[in-house]
């Protein structure tokens, strides 16, 4: 691998480092054909972050042919190379991504002003190709906007604050700080602002939903879209699936995956009740659904266990190399409804162990669904069957 | 025995009687002349100061194998009176510091505090006048022994190598050296590398190479290629002096011993030096 960056774009890298580097500890770098990936995931595998820069980003892009390269490092010593952001503005001219196979080593080095070379080897890890699993789009609800707008917004909420409520409606927008439990609510400052379609430069709703997720992968990516000038595009449908933000142009794609908080129904009519401006309730299809839950229903072998037991979202992360991006399973409104209908009010729900708050998004490489499934006994295995057959084939 | 004397002094109130008891009077306009300097060399408590008809050099040394020195020549100062040919004492840095800055030590322009520090002689304290605005403080710091000063026999006649470089572009590479780091490799060169600082850290090397025709390097003398290492540890403090250097002569001895000759421009663009001197972190075999 030998990739050469110069000028302007090698702060775009630097760029792209510095904010994976708030995703996670570790940078997976792995050269392919339609460009260099970049990719980080939180440790909760929660968040996953990835940015793709295409050959044509480079002045020089070439990757070892014979075989498939890809590593991983710790992010701080590729975010040394890159240390100091001003000065590399007015200093780097160029940048060398090499490979040296002997010593295992990747090598940076940077050509600056006043002939000052430096160079960093840094030890790499071999890893797995660390690759998500989303499809945004088949997101219902889609919106585009320049980083300002969303710069302006999240700059009202405290840096201490973890999530943010996104509800739409169809021509508004309201982004909300996230209180935890309803007697926080009671005392906590309520911050909410409210965002008006014809701010945005694209805003499609297919459902009016609401979607809580972390604020700080949002930053980190505003920070990577304000100083490139891209718009950020966000793309979401249900509480429960993960919503994905994205920066694109012509040779770079930069793309956040965030695992969106699975709704408590309590919680929510609480909110409605409390806040008549709020959009009508998001359907509650999944507001049951992760991993736990559906493990712990089985090993306990409760009787009839409510359809909220399928695996709940699509897995993420894979740790296969297997580069399709299978669809975020959605069940259709309707069919959500029968469901409820046919399940009534199932006192089974209350069985069940409280909802963790960004679980099971990115199990895929961790919980493999199948061997799980063929230990237990054939009843269950009938009933997940029936109840999300589209969930149990993609696997 | 009067060197300098001027009559326009803020500080000039004190009779000329008893100024003759002192045996060390300097004073200064502005005070932050002083304070910037030795901010940059205290890295330890105890300093030594050491002045003569030349003015007054200030030593800081670590673990008897890094040396730091400042100088201040008489002619910074407004007023620097002496009356033996050598007067030294020693006193703790950060108290020294802490009244130099008694004001707040504001850098508003227009706004400085004026120094007249004198020294009685052997057991006395160092009296520091200090004024801002018409108030006026005076210090009075206990001095201690002071001790003999470790001499590195450093001299120019076996320095192999040595570079001048503009401080800019080793601010640089100082401010982002890896600190996981235990030594700085320091290779200079007739052939390439030239000149190269090197760090061997957690994740890895790296090396910042400055040709010899680069614009930032002012001279360039280097006449056997030398590898030797430094103590991470032992370099750090210098980056303080390197912030305020506009210059900086990087020497290298026959031992392996370093030089770091940093020139500082102060608010007055008068110029003064602080100087480094560490020893290798281990014997290289250069032969």
């Amino acid at each position: 691998m030998d990739c050469v960056v110069t000028g302007g774009n090698v702060k775009v890298l630097a760029k792209a480092v510095h904010s994976l580097s708030r995703i996670g500890d570790d940078l997976y770098v792995e050269p392919q054909k339609d460009g260099l990936a970049l990719r980080s995931v939180n440790s909760s595998r929660s968040a996953y972050a990835c940015f793709l820069f295409a050959p044509l980003f480079f002045s020089r892009y070439t990757i070892p042919s014979s075989y498939a390269f890809r590593c991983k490092m710790a992010i701080k010593s590729v975010q040394a190379v890159f240390r100091s952001l001003v000065s590399l503005e007015k200093t780097v001219e160029k940048c060398r991504i090499e490979l040296d196979d002997q010593k295992n080593r990747l090598t940076f080095t940077l050509h600056c002003k006043h002939g000052l070379l430096k160079t960093h080897n840094l030890s790499f890890q071999d890893s797995e190709s660390l690759q998500a699993v989303f499809d945004k789009d088949s997101c219902g609800n889609v919106f585009r906007a320049q980083p300002r707008l969303l710069v302006d917004t999240v700059v009202h909420f405290p840096p201490s604050l973890e999530e943010v409520t996104v509800s739409v409606s169809d021509d508004r927008m309201w982004v909300r700080n996230h209180v935890e439990d309803e007697a926080e609510q009671s005392k906590a400052m309520l911050t909410e602002l409210c965002l008006a379609a014809d701010e945005f430069d694209h805003f499609a709703v297919q459902a009016q939903n609401r979607i809580t997720f972390c604020l700080k992968e949002l930053r980190s990516l505003l920070v990577f879209a304000e100083s490139t000038g891209l718009p950020i595009s966000m793309y979401f449908d249900e509480p429960g699936s993960p919503v994905v933000l994205s920066v694109t142009d012509s040779v770079l794609e930069g793309n956040f995956v965030l695992a969106t908080l699975s709704d408590d129904p309590n919680h929510c009519k609480d909110n409605n009740r409390r806040t008549c401006t709020q959009p009508p309730p998001p359907p509650d299809d999944f507001m049951n659904d992760d991993m736990d839950s559906y493990l712990i229903a089985m090993d306990t072998s409760i009787a009839p266990v409510p359809s909220t037991t399928g695996p709940s979202t699509s897995p993420l992360v894979a740790s296969t190399c297997s580069k399709q991006p299978a669809a975020v399973s959605h069940r259709s409104r309707k069919r959500n409804e029968e469901e409820k209908g046919k399940e009534g009010d199932r006192t089974a729900d209350l069985n069940r162990p409280p909802d963790k708050k960004f679980c099971s998004l990115f199990f895929g490489s961790v919980l493999p669904p199948s061997p799980q499934m063929s230990t237990q006994p054939i009843t269950h295995q009938n009933v997940l069957a029936s109840d999300s057959e589209d969930d149990t084939c993609m696997e | 025995m009067c060197l300098h004397f001027s009559t326009t002094m803020p500080l000039s109130t004190q009779s000329q009687a008893q100024d003759e008891q002192y045996v060390l009077v300097a004073s200064l306009d502005n005070a932050r002349n002083l304070s910037n300097i030795l901010k940059a060399i205290s890295f330890k408590d105890h300093a030594i100061f050491s002045a003569t008809t030349n003015g007054l050099k200030v030593t800081v040394e670590d673990s008897k194998c890094l040396q730091a020195n400042a100088f201040i020549q008489a002619e910074i100062f407004q007023e620097f009176t002496i009356r033996e040919d050598l007067v030294g004492f020693q006193v703790t840095l950060t108290v020294l510091l802490d009244c130099l800055n008694i004001f707040g030590g504001s850098t508003a322009p227009g706004v400085s505090t004026a120094l007249r520090m004198c020294y009685r002689g052997y057991g006395y304290p160092l009296t520091l006048f200090l004024e801002e605005g018409g108030v006026v403080t005076v210090c009075k710091i206990k001095t201690q022994e002071p001790e003999e000063p470790i001499d590195f026999e450093f001299c120019s006649s076996n320095v192999t190598n040595k570079v001048i470089l503009q401080s800019e572009s080793l601010k640089e590479a100082f401010s982002e050296l890896d600190m996981t780091s235990e030594v700085l490799q320091i290779t200079m060169s007739p052939s390439q590398p030239y000149f190269r600082l090197s760090t061997f850290g957690n994740s890895g090397n790296a090396h910042y190479d400055y040709p010899k025709d680069s614009d930032m390097m002012e001279l360039f003398r280097c006449t056997k290629t030398q590898i030797n290492r430094y103590k991470m540890s032992l370099l750090k403090p210098t980056t303080k002096a390197l912030a305020l250097s506009c210059k900086v002569s990087v020497r290298i001895d026959n031992r392996g011993i370093l030089s770091l000759q940093y020139m500082v421009r102060n608010d007055d663009g008068q110029i003064c030096f602080v100087e480094y001197y560490c020893c290798p972190d281990e014997e290289t075999d250069d032969e």
